[in-house]
């Protein structure tokens, strides 16, 4: 094993010395996603492609081969470091675990920036660059109780998450919502641990279409006088409203949800998706690799958005009918917006 | 005083081995008492568990699921096992939705492209498996990833909406609408997944190819030796089973409501979860096609019921694994006396 190491060592140390030599080299940088699967992380790459021809950066792209893939976004790390690049845009789809590679790179005088998903801690990155998911779930939950007026205060609402191990989007995006709605979080790092009953119950829809179905199903079982549903994503809020659909109670519910990717957005259009809020991925990645850039001619590092622990990338409430006090913009501007 | 020990110790051994005896010959009531006992413990246990609206709700979250327990359970038989087959369901909705919705090609011409990619995709295992002779594990383990592929390269990683698929081609969603027969609700989803099982449950028990497809199940060199020619009744396995995955393909767009690459990830697992809790023996050869759709039921009794109950999900899971590793030694029980 040490002999392996010795040799890939001295390999990447010749590479290195062979680089250097040539005095035109460009700067070079690595994107590695969650997948190539989800069209977020393709936009994200995308825009990380697109930024660095501008810039003459040169981008190395890598993901893994599902969402929770760690393995290959290790092996990813570890091809960035040998390769010599400037910095890493990092989704990470095991947010503690990679911590050990993103120490490995910075040893190295690499910058590790942190898309999407905070490290856990998230000061082990130089910088994070997301959405405020809570901000997300807050504008969502803010707009559901304009939305119902006095009726907000004897709502019944279904609370579908992504998944029993409680990931942090999860609870960043259902806790906004319940502090936006006007439901007291309790403690807003746990989902689950509130005691109004406004709230019918949370289920878990692994973020799909088929899980939201499912999820629906078994609240609306729980209490058939659901009338505001919050979703963890669109494709979760589509599953949703099929459900409700099959159960003849399309009126009368409010669906609200988060991502603002294209088939969502055009949800919200046709009323099946009362409002959501827009992410942006493609913006994510664009300041990601000017980050790397100013890094590598002098040096600069990203500075956090002032009052947050992270470089706040921007999101909108999307929905066509507004809200005072929530601003928002139509799913007419948000569809020339919207990802994937 | 001897005597009478004797004689009741001879009758309890009586009683155990005819429990056995009885379960021997009858493997499927194994499944059916687990489900009549978890039934009656949901109806106590969670409230508007019996209603009849929440029993057939079960069905409909079954239908898919069971539909693919059903092309897991042909291979299983003998001896085999398919992991691809969520991925060639999921693969044949696409083409489906594809055609139809995003290409206007004629609905049931989409249907049949999707159905024929199913038929396609398990004479693709079955060659692999009787020709190179790779063991089936081997072999879906790969075309599971290649499939996927394809999903994701054909779809472009896009759903296709329900509303796009109710203004071109509803047809796509026949398996979704649903008919009340009193308080239950039926959809024709379900209502495929029950004929698919009739239509296996005659073919198996009443036709030659069943008899052949047991007996290779049980040994394939015998079944060899009497003169069955192996490949070719696996290859129609293979394929009768991607031909279930194609209609499971149709039934699912009408449960989803759209054509989603995303959903359904763990169904090949789900579906080998169903057919084992059912008792159908991984070492092939033993078992009724009956079994799978009751171990379907089951999981979907436990998740409803553990919904109901307002329990946390990972229960779900833990009662999920209980279930199998209960089903798997039972069966292995039932054999030890029976040998």
């Amino acid at each position: 094993m040490n002999t392996l190491k010795t040799t890939a060592c001295a390999a990447a140390a010749l590479f290195a010395a062979t680089l250097g030599a040539n005095a035109q080299e460009p700067t070079r940088a690595c994107i590695i996603t969650k997948t190539d699967i989800n069209p977020f992380f393709v936009k994200m790459k995308e825009g990380a492609e697109e930024k660095g021809r501008e810039l003459g950066v040169e981008i190395m792209a890598y993901a893994g081969k599902i969402d929770g893939d760690h393995e290959t976004q290790q092996q990813a790390m570890e091809s960035c470091i040998a390769a010599g690049v400037k910095g890493i845009l990092l989704v990470a789809s095991d947010p503690k675990a990679i911590v050990a590679q993103v120490e490995q790179a910075q040893a190295q005088g690499i910058l590790v920036i942190a898309l999407d998903t905070p490290l856990e801690p998230a000061d082990a990155a130089d910088a994070t660059f997301a959405t405020d998911n809570y901000e997300a779930g807050r504008l969502i939950g803010a707009w559901a109780r304009g939305t119902l007026g006095d009726a907000a205060q004897d709502a019944k609402v279904a609370m579908l998450n992504i998944n029993a191990s409680q990931p942090s989007v999860d609870v960043l995006r259902n806790q906004g919502f319940t502090e936006g709605f006007g439901i007291d979080p309790k403690d807003n790092t746990r989902i689950g641990d509130e005691d109004d009953p406004r709230i019918v119950g949370q289920d878990y829809t692994d973020g799909n279409e088929e899980g939201g179905r499912r999820a629906m199903e078994a609240l609306f079982q729980r209490d058939p006088s659901i009338n505001v549903v919050y979703t963890i994503n669109e494709p979760a809020a589509a599953g949703a409203a099929e459900a409700l659909r099959a159960f003849g109670r399309q009126e009368g519910v409010t669906i609200v949800s988060v991502d603002g990717g294209c088939p969502g957005v055009q949800n919200v259009a046709d009323g099946v998706i009362g409002a959501t809020s827009q992410q942006y991925p493609r913006k994510m990645a664009e300041m990601g690799i000017e980050a790397i850039a100013a890094f590598a001619k002098d040096g600069t590092r990203p500075q956090n958005t002032e009052g947050l622990s992270f470089t706040d990338t921007g999101v909108q409430l999307v929905t066509d009918k507004p809200v005072e006090g929530v601003p928002s913009i139509t799913s007419a501007e948000g569809l020339k917006l919207c990802w994937g | 005083m001897t005597e009478a020990t004797v004689a009741r110790f001879e009758h309890r051994r009586t009683t155990a081995e005819s429990i056995q005896h009885f379960l021997h010959r009858f493997p499927t009531m194994v499944p059916v008492i687990v489900l009549i006992v978890s039934v009656a413990g949901f109806a106590l246990a969670a409230p508007n568990f019996m209603s009849a609206f929440n029993l057939s709700l079960i069905l409909q979250q079954v239908a898919v699921v069971g539909t693919l327990a059903a092309a897991q359970s042909l291979v299983i038989l003998t001896a085999g096992i398919d992991l691809s087959v969520s991925a060639v369901m999921v693969l044949c909705s696409v083409i489906m939705g594809k055609l139809a919705v995003e290409m206007g090609v004629p609905v049931p011409i989409a249907i049949a492209a999707g159905i024929a990619a199913g038929l396609g995709t398990g004479w693709v295992n079955g060659t692999l498996v009787t020709r190179l002779r790779l063991p089936p594990f081997i072999t879906t383990l790969g075309t599971l990833n290649i499939f996927i592929a394809l999903v994701y390269y054909l779809s472009g990683r896009n759903t296709i909406r329900s509303q796009d698929i109710d203004a071109s081609a509803p047809l796509l969603k026949l398996f979704g609408q649903n008919f009340r027969l009193g308080g239950f609700v039926i959809t024709y989803g379900v209502l495929l997944m029950l004929a698919v099982f009739a239509v296996l449950y005659v073919a198996l028990n009443m036709t030659a190819w069943g008899k052949r497809v047991y007996a290779i199940g049980d040994d394939a060199e015998a079944a060899a030796l009497a003169g069955i020619r192996v490949n070719r009744v696996l290859l129609s396995v293979y394929v009768t089973a991607g031909l279930i995955c194609g209609l499971a393909a149709w039934s699912s767009i009408g449960r989803v409501g759209s054509v989603s690459p995303t959903s359904f990830v763990e169904a090949n697992l789900e579906s080998i979860t169903a057919v084992v809790i059912g008792g159908i023996s991984l070492f092939g050869g033993r078992g009724s096609i009956a079994a799978p759709l009751i171990g379907a039921i089951i999981v979907g009794v436990f998740n409803s019921g553990l919904r109901l109950m307002g329990v946390d999900v990972l229960w779900q899971l833990f009662a999920t694994g209980w279930l199998i590793i209960i089903a798997v030694a039972v069966d292995q029980w039932i054999r030890k006396i029976a040998s």
